[in-house]
């Protein structure tokens, strides 16, 4: 608690006890007639109780009095100050002290609440977000010195020890050890670093020393870039904040306009008392303060955005977290979003000869590439290549490679290879990328190779559909028979392939067209080729941001880690987040307008009004707190331990 | 010019909202974002005027909430 709340707390304390003092004195005539005690009947009962009721009344409400009278100088007259001073002062006119005091009692104790609740929500948000690092132990003349993270430039050395940060973004040089990424990628896995690898600020190095060539200066790094992102995400406002401030601009003067003809015309008709009518007005004042509506919603959006960055996923602004709850349509794009984007073999054909020893002819012909597709094959033979069994290499761009192996002639390459050297070949029906070998002037088999659907894509499609996404869209500029294969695999609904980027921008409108307006279409990509794309989307989700700055800038959603099953994820903290926020605002207004339909008859008094008050705004925020909550869209390895555990023990 | 600053005791979000609309209508503001959450604000100005803008923003920002502080 801040100073100021626990001011505020001793101020409500004590007032408070005054108050529950003083009640007998309210309450004597009932007690007496209970009771039968003399005492209560005294006079001099009726000249204390006004003063002595001004006792807690001023502990608890001269600021809120003295605010009043100093915004109406400034002319602000709506204010809740003024509000609150107007209702409980009335109520003191009406002869009904109690309530006076009590109704100031019970706004101060929502007050601090609110204060206290919003406080420690941005605490735990600020938590969250603690992946600052404080210090870089920088390589100096005379050994390591500790400098600030922002004084280190690019190319510098810095050490990183176990337990700490690593500061900035860079390269290993010396050193191996496991870093936990969970405060960037939700993920609890520590990942395996060694030399040569890339180390990403923010992340916590456990096991070993690592000594790391820096990359990036500390405001490219992705930890400022991450943290930056997350601050800003909660000035782009969501509709339903937007609605709800508009809502309270009118909604205050208008209750207190209705408060104001509540007290005149009723009684200038009806000739009955004006001390009635103005009870039930003030009654109307006491709700027309609308700051915790106010308050509730943007509190749900930080609890939300906070929460799916715990899970990994950046989300850039309120609205986007609004807009993901009312996704209909989710378009992937193929490569490195729904396959990982690496080639693997994954058939090989041999015509006479043993499969291996066609797979070993192919490494060694393919043994100077780089491409990705000669990586592939070398990764499959996975053994050490004999230079000089290889007499000659000669690439023939675009088809493939002509080398000489053991003194055979070997031709590694694609269709347009065989036909170039007249080799006739078999036709090959297959999804994947199909490489030929002829050896001395005749065909000896193929090799396919394949990029791999990653691991959890299957099941990041069956959970959106679980969620209620009514079409999954896949578009590729891969060929169709590989494209309807993936589709296929993962039960898509659709897929478009052959597709040139700006083809992709086309085909995502000719979607959009087609979806209902209300509704929302998600595009996931890894941001790298598809910015356009991304950007036309209702909201565009990036992959793989850890590292990649494209990734991080060009989207509207980012995942930090490659797995497509976030996005069902942040849909569901969405959903989760949004569905807080309407049940907030439903449930206060409702409340509220119960509440002053009664007491314009008559039948809901000042503590009646205090509930729809105070009590709405103490339930609002509890509610509203929850949206921070997301323990249960963490994977289970994390905080679900004893789950796991109990699900080994013997039922009994 | 676009800076962020810290309001330190911005007590109510409705006070918030009230403020960003006065601040918005200010002369020479090209945009005003207040966040009640972080406690910050985001102002636009022309580089020239900023200081006068800013200044007159927080005079009006006081006539809200008289307890309010932009931390510089």
């Amino acid at each position: 608690m801040s100073k100021q709340e626990k001011r505020l707390r001793k101020r409500i304390l004590i007032a408070a006890a005054f108050f529950l003092l003083l009640l007998p004195i309210h309450q004597r005539d009932g007690l007496y007639s209970l009771l039968g005690i003399h005492a209560l009947q005294s006079p001099i009962w009726d000249y204390l109780e006004l003063p002595l009721f001004l006792i807690p009344y001023g502990i608890i409400g001269w600021d809120i009095l003295w605010r009043a009278v100093r915004n109406i100088s400034h002319g602000q007259v709506f204010d809740e100050n003024f509000l609150m001073s107007v209702a409980t002062v009335g109520a003191f006119f009406l002869g009904e002290y109690a309530e006076g005091v009590a109704v100031m009692l019970f706004y101060q104790v929502g007050e601090l609440f609110q204060s206290y609740a919003v406080s420690k929500s941005r605490r735990s948000i600020a938590e969250l977000m603690d992946i600052r690092p404080d210090y870089a132990n920088i390589m100096g003349e005379d050994g390591l010195m500790q400098v600030d993270p922002e004084e280190v430039a690019v190319g510098d050395t810095i050490v990183v020890r176990p337990g700490e940060r690593i500061p900035l973004d860079g390269v290993v040089i010396e050193g191996h050890s496991t870093l936990d990424t969970s405060a960037l990628t939700g993920e609890s896995v520590p990942r395996d670093v060694g030399v040569g690898q890339d180390v990403i600020s923010g992340c916590i190095n456990q096991t070993g020393v690592l000594t790391i060539k820096v990359s990036k200066e500390f405001g490219q790094s992705t930890v400022a870039k991450v943290l930056e992102l997350v601050e800003n995400a909660y000035d782009k406002k969501s509709k339903s904040e937007n609605f709800i401030t508009r809502f309270a601009r009118y909604y205050t003067p208008g209750v207190v306009l209705a408060a104001v003809a509540l007290s005149v015309v009723p009684p200038l008709i009806t000739a009955q008392p004006f001390s009635l009518w103005i009870g039930r007005a003030l009654t109307f004042l006491v709700i027309s303060c609308p700051c915790a509506l106010v308050i509730s919603v943007p509190l749900s959006f930080f609890g939300g955005i906070g929460g799916a960055s715990k899970c990994g996923v950046l989300v850039k602004g309120s609205n986007y977290l609004e807009l993901l709850s009312k996704t209909e349509t989710v378009v992937f794009d193929k490569t490195g979003t729904l396959t990982k984007g690496n080639f693997v073999v994954s058939e090989i054909h041999a015509a006479e000869m043993d499969q291996q020893q066609l797979l070993e002819l192919a490494a060694y012909a393919e043994s100077y590439s780089s491409h990705p597709i000669a990586v592939s094959i070398q990764t499959a033979y996975g053994k050490a290549v004999d230079p000089a069994r290889i007499q000659e290499i000669e690439e023939v761009a675009g088809h493939g490679v002509r080398a000489q192996i053991d003194h055979q002639k070997v031709l590694v390459g694609n269709a347009k290879l065989m036909e170039l050297e007249k080799i006739p070949y078999p036709d090959i029906i297959s999804t994947g990328t199909a490489v030929y070998l002829a050896v001395d002037g005749a065909y000896a088999g193929h090799i396919v190779i394949e990029d791999q659907i990653k691991v959890d894509a299957h099941h990041a499609i069956q959970e959106l559909k679980e969620i209620g996404v009514r079409q999954t869209v896949m578009l590729t500029g891969d060929s169709d028979a590989v494209g309807q294969k993936v589709a296929a695999q993962l039960k898509l609904d659709k897929a478009y392939t052959q597709l040139l980027p700006a083809d992709k921008v086309e085909r995502l409108e000719a979607l959009i067209a087609g979806k209902n307006k209300n509704n929302v279409l998600v595009y996931v990509g890894d941001g790298i080729n598809d910015a356009p794309v991304l950007a036309r989307a209702d909201v565009g989700i990036a992959m793989g941001g850890l590292g990649s700055d494209a990734a991080i800038e060009a989207a509207d959603v980012v995942i930090m880690t490659d797995e497509p099953s976030k996005i069902a994820t942040v849909i569901k903290i969405s959903k989760k987040t949004v569905g807080i926020v309407w049940q907030n605002i439903v449930f206060a207004l409702g409340v509220k307008a119960v509440v002053l339909i009664l007491g314009a008859f008559g039948y809901a008094n000042m503590w009646w009004a205090v509930f729809a008050d105070v009590g709405v705004s103490v339930i609002a925020i509890l509610n509203a707190i929850r949206a921070l909550n997301v323990s249960e869209f963490l994977p289970p390895s994390s905080g679900c331990d004893s789950q796991l555990e109990s699900a080994y023990l013997p039922s009994n | 010019m676009r800076k962020t600053i810290k309001l330190q005791d911005l007590g109510c979000a409705n006070c918030a909202a009230k403020m960003e609309r006065v601040i918005a209508k200010l002369d020479g503001v090209v945009d005003v974002k207040i966040n009640f959450m972080t406690q910050k604000m985001t102002l636009e100005a022309p580089d020239e005027k900023f200081e006068d803008i800013l200044e007159a923003a927080e005079k009006a920002a006081r006539k809200i909430e008289p307890d309010v502080a932009f931390l510089r």
